[in-house]
């Protein structure tokens, strides 16, 4: 199984950690992983603005990176409902086809596809709260959803539930969007700024050390808005977790 | 003016009750924050909610009141589901009714129009909003009306009906409590439910200080409701003419329903001996049989209650009155032909979307500028003016829980990011996203370009490229703090660490 690893351009320059977890987790499993280091970035600010024919290039780039791999893995889930349910601004070609039903958010990967059913190296002795990436909870359905009436499931639960140690803190709006929204966060600034906050608020109010999540995009925002409050929350991507990070 | 409770509204323990029963949280009564008010608008110019979302929450008391009792809502709304083992069920049927209706909508109009005659119902058709005042106003006229009583209906909101009326001399008097509120402050609802929802107490207590009376220092509910109730009565008692919307109608019976948790509909149909219902032609259903779908979704949706306190069916005039249905189009056919936003006909207007939606309860609901607000709003509301309403598709984080909630299962948010590709297909997009979205994906073609352009070693705030900030005003930093630049990016970390591997181009 060859697997190529998508780091998502925020995750490239901001949390670099989260990449390297991730692909040393991969590892862990004995897969042979590569990272094309051509990669920028699945085109996702374009579409989400409605500006399609601009993300037109980057799609094509994400193609000629990715098309040669098995399974695509990125540790975000927003990115992977991009390129699996938008990425629609090129034509649709086998290689995009491939690429489009072969990319997998990291949790889904390791729930339904390696599944994972021990992390022996993994401990973490701390009260974290979950946060679910609205594209990953309603559109990847990584989750069962508060609205709908569903059988309760929850794949980063199951997976962190293997980590010894970990004991999670309840949120009292666990759905409820943090705001970031992708441009939303700098076209929509108060709201989202609002928004943020009050995740902020409810993840204090749970007694969290930590708050974990698949997706750094949400969490970027959570620990902005979260230092300018002076919050005492750490924010760490799920990989690192599961990798064995110790805190 | 004072008010003395009716001995009914009193507690039997000698207790008053808490605003109402549908809030379980008691709110606060003496704040002396003003009430934000709603968007601005400049004639045809596109609508600044973010502009207007700020005002709202710049009233910390408003603001923090409106999110709870809407998230309220959504939880009682929850409760409700969970207790209806075939809820998804229900869903699924209510959304297959509606799209099987919509795809034979003339022949059901037709239908219904042929049974509610039978039934002595007078069918008028209007083309819009124009039309259909107009086609009010002449039978008030012809019949001598100068007072009409009226329940709540968001199509009035669409064809500016009061202020129609207000410019012929035809008194006007909103019979359900929140609209009489806002038509009482000149005010539109912001809510399609609970169309007061975002004002306080004490709000009410200066609307009704100001122009019936009451004790601008009293904002206990159960005392402004009855001052409400001392001064409408009398003017309900002598209207000549009463009129209500239709939530369902129902093609193979000829008669419509309407429901409503105050009777507020059976006051305006059945007080008067003239009763005009007006009603979109989008709220029609086939039978009978179809209508307990409906009626079990509705105000479970809504408010979270298992059914409206009055689910009233007309089936005709009584006896020596009159019964008219104006059946209205003002630019539903028009959406009916639209590829993706035809779904957005099936709404039975319960408001679930709004009370779930993040940016609605911190919003308000006038901040939208717009007869309907919220996400529901957002992709309506584009369908009668694209250019006025082209910034509403952007007010969403498209997290898609509204789509989730809708009983009528309208695929909300994805048709959010379809208004997006519409509108920026068509122009209708601000030059700020246009020319920024233009040069983030020529950046992000091209692997060279792109590492280029990382701000590494140097201060965030400055050097941020511009494809993460879009926006040269910085809006990030005004309440978020930066991410702190680490000494290097993935890529250097696995160039340095994996450079065996994975050989580029730019390598």
């Amino acid at each position: 199984m060859k697997v190529g690893l998508f780091v998502p351009c925020y995750v490239d320059m901001f949390h670099p950690e989260t990449g390297i977890a991730t692909l040393e987790l991969l590892e862990r499993f004995g897969l042979s992983v590569e990272y094309p280091v051509d990669q920028t970035c699945c085109g996702q600010p374009m579409t989400n603005t409605g500006c399609e024919r601009e993300a037109a290039k980057t799609e094509e780039l994400f193609v000629r990176n990715f098309g040669k791999y098995d399974y695509i893995v990125t540790p975000s889930g927003s990115c992977t409902n991009q390129v699996r349910n938008n990425m629609t601004a090129i034509e649709q070609t086998d290689a995009v086809k491939h690429v489009r039903s072969r990319t997998y958010e990291l949790v889904e990967f390791l729930h339904d596809v390696l599944k994972v059913d021990a992390f022996p190296w993994a401990e973490f002795p701390h009260r974290v709260a979950l946060h679910n990436n609205c594209n990953t909870l309603r559109n990847l359905r990584i989750a069962s959803m508060s609205e709908r009436r569903e059988e309760p499931f929850s794949k980063p639960k199951a997976l962190l539930g293997m980590v010894k140690g970990i004991e999670f803190a309840d949120l009292t709006r666990p759905d409820e969007c943090c705001g970031f929204g992708g441009t939303f966060s700098v076209f929509e600034e108060g709201v989202s700024a609002k928004m943020g906050q009050d995740k902020v608020t409810d993840q204090l109010r749970s007694g969290a050390e930590y708050v974990t999540s698949s997706d750094s995009s949400c969490m970027m925002h959570q620990e902005g808005c979260a230092r300018r409050m002076g919050a005492n929350l750490k924010y760490i991507h799920i990989a690192q977790i599961l990798n064995g990070a110790r805190a | 003016m004072t008010a003395e409770l009716h001995e009914e509204l009193t507690d039997p323990h000698g207790e008053q009750l808490d605003h109402g029963a549908a809030s379980s949280r008691p709110l606060k009564s003496r704040i002396s924050e003003p009430q934000p008010r709603g968007a601005k608008i400049r004639g045809n110019r596109p609508v600044d909610q973010s502009e207007a979302a700020n005002r709202f929450m710049a009233a910390t008391e408003h603001e923090a009141m409106h999110d709870a009792r809407l998230w309220d809502l959504r939880q009682k709304r929850d409760k409700e589901m969970h207790g209806i083992e075939e809820w998804e069920e229900l869903r699924n049927l209510a959304s297959g009714i509606k799209e099987h209706t919509l795809s034979k909508l003339d022949y059901y109009l037709e239908l219904f129009e042929k049974n509610a005659t039978a039934n002595g119902i007078k069918v008028h058709w209007a083309k819009d909003g124009a039309e259909h005042n107009a086609i009010v106003l002449e039978i008030l006229r012809s019949r001598g009306v100068e007072r009409l009583i009226k329940s709540k209906s968001m199509l009035t909101e669409e064809c500016g009906f009061r202020e129609f009326m207000a410019h012929n001399n035809v008194e006007v008097i909103e019979t359900d409590l929140g609209e009489r509120i806002q038509q009482l402050d000149d005010e539109a609802p912001s809510h399609v439910v609970v169309p007061a929802v975002h004002k306080l107490r004490t709000d009410v207590a200066s609307v009704f200080a100001k122009t019936i009376g009451s004790d601008p220092d009293n904002a206990d509910a159960h005392y402004l409701t009855e001052c409400q109730r001392e001064a409408t009565r009398p003017l309900i008692l002598s209207a000549q003419a009463g009129m209500t919307g239709g939530n369902f109608v129902v093609a193979e019976t000829g008669t419509f329903v309407v429901c409503t948790n105050e009777s507020n509909a059976d006051l305006s149909a059945n007080t008067p001996p003239l009763h005009i219902a007006s009603i979109g032609i989008e709220k029609l259903i086939p039978g009978l049989n179809e209508l307990p779908v409906f009626i079990r979704l509705l105000s479970r949706s809504a408010l979270g209650s298992p059914i409206t306190q009055y689910t009233s069916h007309f089936r005709g005039p009584r006896e020596g009155g009159e019964m008219h249905v104006v059946l209205v189009d003002n630019g539903r056919s028009e959406r009916l032909g639209m590829e993706k936003f035809w779904p957005g006909l099936k709404c039975i207007r319960c408001g679930a979307c709004m009370n779930t939606c993040p940016v609605f309860r911190r919003s308000g609901g006038l901040s939208y500028g717009a007869t309907y607000a919220g996400p529901i709003g957002l992709i309506i509301d584009p369908t009668f003016n694209v250019h006025k309403y082209r910034n509403l598709p952007y007010s969403s984080t498209m997290n898609g829980s509204c789509t989730n909630v809708c009983p009528v299962k309208i695929n909300i948010h994805e048709q959010i990011a379809d208004w997006r590709k519409t509108l920026a297909g068509e122009g209708e997009i601000s030059p700020v996203k246009k020319v920024m979205m233009k040069a983030a994906g020529e950046v992000l073609a091209s692997p060279v370009v792109y590492r280029a352009s990382l701000p590494l070693g140097r201060s965030a705030l400055r050097h941020l490229p511009h494809f993460m900030l879009y926006n040269k005003l910085n809006t990030w930093g005004r309440k978020r703090d930066i991410p702190e630049t680490p000494k290097q990016t993935f890529n250097e970390w696995y160039r340095r660490n994996r450079k065996s591997q994975g050989e580029g181009e730019n390598s």
